[in-house]
């Protein structure tokens, strides 16, 4: 097609320029993104790929991965998988409940579209605004801390429990984790075609029978990929768990905003190598997420 | 593990009925209506719990807010509070000037890539979907070291990290803005658009501004929004860069005003929800809708 | 006692009545078709024999039992959805066991019920394919074996076919009719096609707005529409308006010109309204001695392959009549504008009810179709 369209142009008017021409030049139309994409995204990112291979000197160098599997760092990654993978199972599951209840669960139609409003806004209500939400909630004078206590005469703060802690803060990242479920599974929901259901029953399959053979096997790419995505989200998670903890909590991107600040353990090398770790712990999440998306459009398509 | 079991107190069978079918068909058999009435109740209460969890924590903030004495002094300080005043304005002004960048950057691309290139897609595509994979905390990490040396030192000056900041967020807004565009352009026929325009007589600039951007406008709007409400709600590289943003002053305002960071707190979401409402009202009055996801 | 009962059917979904009166009794073995435009209450129906609806009122009865109350996955009624709506996760096999294998019955004799259902809708390679790597065809064999695999008292088809390409249509139509045969498996199928309801059925039902217009074999149907409506809609009849000049004699005018019935109009009184039907085949071009004659000015032509369809139009504007001739390149076919005289048989000229006269006053253009 690419130069089949010859302008025609009406007697009387400029005949049009040659249009081969024209299009020599359209490339030049996404320079400007690669460009941007370069110096901005790649660039950098590619510095800390070097910088992880170097040490303080700038020889090439595997220490710093070897440092990645100090029990110190190992640690840090296990406490940031545990949240991620406890808030994408919980706010899976929630979200997933919450999405099926509005959009078959047979509530009135308009909590569907309040639903998926709430939701916008609340997966994009991460940050600053949101641990401070959690502690004037749950935190040790909290509405909801005194309301348990001066009401139901329960001390939450009596024994472990305490907001700021690997608990709390999986408390706190549930409030956009379950919301963002809400909108990527819904499409997914809304695509279970009643006919299926209709036919596993004329076929004698009882609600059990339907869900554990047809609905939940077909919906389980989208479950999963979703899943995935959410622990991604929260394993990047930077700024709610530096305003929830002061910086005092044992996470994988904590531990790199240390060593951007330049604390006690100052080591910019190792810092790309956590750095390094942590984008391939995305990037395996987000082409794992990519991969079950697609087939599960196959499928509900 | 999650799944619905609409069986809840009675028989399996009896709750089976799909979302069409509610209320439609007679009630016959007591087991039946009690296993439906049962099914609808347990998903009210999933639902009551997803919005306790949802206003719990916003009526905790303020309520705490409110507690300032006089009343509502904690509003009336940040409105008087200067720095309340020109975070946000920075942040806002920030936020305008990635959306044009961004705008500019996004819309050639796409309509080039959707018109003339459609084997460039894919590689487009994943540099798009990056900044899901390289979280804000690793991109202002790796921007504040290749720009902090010579020959491209940026973060020297005031400007140079204005620049950063604005570039970082260009980058964050490129998944949300090349789908929204990328889902505009499909809904509309540019090659014809494109070819009627050029039959008639129109250069690229022309076809670009006059022809493709007005009917892109409800994509680019909430594009906009979006990303007009991730700005100004950003810390982590703003707080890197140390920037005199919106959020790490909220960040800042710290023990010693309480009340009034509890107000703040609800100000930003307050940015938040009337942004997402924003893109809601306009894609009801589009066709053409863009998937919010964030990663 | 019939095999399949429908006794006085009735149902409402809120203040709409979307099917009324309905009875049926078909013998087992029987095809039945049920036939109509879009909402007129044919898929109801069928849903309400699936247990997918419950019938307001009435009562359905399957070889004695009546399952009006029974739920839908108790009835062991078989049934193939437009949509084809197989499982997208599950293998053809797979699709096809899955009756069978909710009864819990044995791996090894799902295997050969399954081997042996492929073989039936000659697609026994394609037993670990998905859904989505068939075509629609089929995709909805697969359907109909899966439906059949549970043994099943009725079969019920809901537009089985309207997903598909014209040319797979009438392929798979009589790959269903076969199958149905061989079984001897009571059929009901829904459809709006009246070619497929006609070449398909032992019976059909041709409804509209929720009511059974008239009940009969292809042949009754066809050749003795009982109304106006199913003239219309079955087949590509023309409807004009007429009236009744002596009903003794079977005299009636329609577009000012006299035509004559085979016999006296019953309950006709002088100067009623009527409709008469034409069947296209039947007229014939040109003055005949002894038969009705018409004349008009052609209007259009349409080639339909080995026939010519040619419409007439009347002078006075009262509506136009379509008629078939042989595509013989040796016969002359009227130009457009040739003014031309028809002529048929009194005993073609069906006179049908009088309520019908409303609906009849503007004739279908059965070109539109």
């Amino acid at each position: 097609m690419t130069n089949a369209a010859l302008p025609l142009s009406a007697p009387g008017t400029p005949s049009a320029r040659p249009v081969r021409r024209r299009i020599g030049w359209g490339w030049l139309g996404i320079v400007p993104f690669l460009l941007f994409a370069f110096l901005f995204l790649i660039a950098p990112t590619a510095y800390l790929v070097v910088g992880s291979f170097q040490n303080a000197k700038g020889a090439l160098t595997l220490e710093n991965f070897q440092q990645l599997f100090s029990p110190a760092i190992i640690a840090t990654y296990g406490n940031s998988i545990e949240i991620s993978l406890v808030t994408a199972l919980a706010g899976g599951i929630f979200g997933f409940l919450l999405a099926y209840a509005v959009i078959s669960g047979g509530l009135p139609g308009i909590l569907r579209s309040a639903l998926m409003t709430f939701s916008g806004v609340a997966s994009n209500f991460a940050g600053v605004p949101l641990a401070l939400a959690f502690i004037f909630t749950l935190g040790r004078v909290g509405l909801f801390t005194i309301f348990m206590r001066t009401v139901l005469g329960v001390d939450l703060y009596a024994g472990d429990f305490s907001l700021y802690t690997k608990l709390g803060l999986e408390i706190v990242y549930l409030y956009f984790q379950f919301p963002l479920m809400i909108l990527i599974i819904a499409p997914a929901i809304d695509g279970l075609k009643k006919d299926w259901r209709e036919a596993a029953e004329n076929m004698g399959a009882s609600s059990f029978q339907y869900w554990r053979h047809v609905a939940l096997p077909i919906l389980m790419p989208s479950l999963l990929g979703t899943m995935i995505l959410l622990f991604g989200n929260s394993f990047g998670a930077q700024a709610t768990a530096y305003q929830l903890t002061g910086g005092f909590i044992d996470i994988v991107t904590i531990a790199i905003s240390r060593q951007m600040r330049g604390d006690v353990l100052y080591d910019p090398n190792l810092g790309y190598a956590l750095a390094m770790g942590m984008v391939v712990i995305m990037a395996i999440s987000i082409t794992a997420y990519s991969l079950l998306q697609r087939r599960s459009e196959r499928w509900l398509k | 593990m999650g799944f619905p079991n609409p069986s809840i107190g009675g028989s399996a069978v009896q709750g089976a009925l799909g979302p069409g079918e509610h209320g439609s068909a007679p009630a016959r058999g007591a087991g039946r209506v009690r296993g439906r009435y049962l099914t609808r109740i347990a998903w009210w209460l999933v639902f009551i719990i997803g919005v306790l969890y949802f206003f719990i924590p916003l009526y905790g903030t303020l309520d705490f807010s409110l507690k300032s004495k006089p009343f509502l002094s904690a509003y009336t300080a940040i409105l008087n509070d200067s720095q309340f005043v020109s975070t946000l304005t920075y942040s806002f002004v920030a936020g305008i000037l990635t959306i044009i960048v961004s705008v500019l950057i996004i819309v050639p691309t796409a309509f080039w890539v959707r018109l003339k290139y459609p084997g460039l897609r894919p590689i487009i595509e994943f540099i798009t979907l990056l900044p899901f994979v390289i979280p804000p905390i690793i991109l202002v990490f790796g921007l504040d070291n290749t720009y902090g040396t010579q020959p491209l030192a940026l973060t020297n000056s005031d400007n140079g990290l204005n620049v950063l900041l604005v570039a970082a967020y260009v980058i964050l807004s490129f998944p949300y803005m090349y789908r929204a565009v990328d889902t505009g352009l499909r809904a509309i026929d540019i090659q014809s658009l494109t070819e009627a325009s050029q039959s008639l007589g129109a250069g690229w600039i022309r076809i670009l501004w006059q022809v493709i951007l007005p009917n892109l406008r409800t994509s680019l709007l909430s594009g906009a929004f979006l990303t007009l409400a991730i700005v100004v709600g950003e810390f982590t590289i703003a707080t890197f860069l140390s920037r005199p943003a919106f959020a790490p002053f909220l960040g800042l305002v710290g023990d010693e005003r309480p009340y009034e960071q509890a107000a703040l707190a609800l100000v930003s979401f307050g940015i938040t929800w009337v942004a997402m409402i924003l893109i809601a009202i306009i894609g009801r009055n589009s066709r053409s809708r863009i998937r919010v996801t964030v990663g | 006692m019939a095999f399949l009962e429908l006794t006085g059917i009735q149902k409402r979904f809120g203040e709409v009545a979307a099917v009324q009166n309905f009875d049926l009794a078909a013998e087992a073995g029987e095809f039945v078709s049920f036939l109509g435009p879009s909402g007129c209450g044919k898929t109801t129906t069928l849903r309400m024999i699936a247990g997918f609806e419950r019938p307001t009122s009435g009562k359905i009865v399957v070889k004695g039992v009546d399952i009006t109350n029974r739920a839908p996955n108790q009835r062991n009624v078989g049934m193939v959805f437009q949509s084809y709506a197989l499982f997208p996760n599950m293998t053809v096999a797979d699709n096809v066991g899955f009756g069978l294998k909710v009864r819990k019955q044995p791996k090894d004799q799902i295997r050969k019920r399954v081997g042996e259902l492929l073989e039936l809708i000659h697609l026994p390679d394609k037993a670990g394919r998905y859904p989505w790597q068939l075509s629609g065809g089929q995709q909805q064999r697969v359907a109909l074996a899966r439906a059949l695999a549970i043994e099943p008292q009725v079969l019920l088809l809901d537009e089985p076919l309207s997903a598909l390409d014209a040319k797979i249509r009438v392929s798979l139509r009589n790959e269903i009719r076969a199958i149905q045969r061989q079984l001897g498996i009571t059929t009901v199928y829904v459809t709006h096609d009246q070619e497929e309801a006609l070449s398909l059925s032992d019976r059909i039902v041709v409804m509209s707005e929720g009511r059974i217009e008239q009940t009969g074999t292809p042949f009754e149907i066809y050749n003795f529409p009982s109304t106006g409506f199913v003239a219309r809609f079955v087949g590509t009849l023309n409807v004009v308006s007429a009236k009744v000049l002596d009903p003794t004699a079977g005299t009636l005018e329609t577009a000012g010109q006299p035509i004559r019935a085979a016999g006296p109009i019953s309950g006709g009184h002088s100067g009623d309204s009527v409709t008469v039907a034409l069947r296209p085949e039947i007229i014939s071009l040109g003055a005949r001695e002894g038969m009705n004659q018409l004349s008009g000015v052609v209007d259009d032509v349409t080639f339909l392959g080995s026939i010519v369809r040619v419409r007439i139009r009347f002078s006075d504007g009262s509506g136009a009549i379509s008629f078939d001739t042989f595509n013989n390149p040796h016969l002359a076919v009227p130009d457009r504008g040739t003014a031309v005289t028809i002529s048929f048989p009194p005993e073609a000229c069906l006179v049908l009810d009088r309520a019908e006269i409303a609906a009849a006053a503007a004739p279908e253009d059965p070109d539109a179709a």
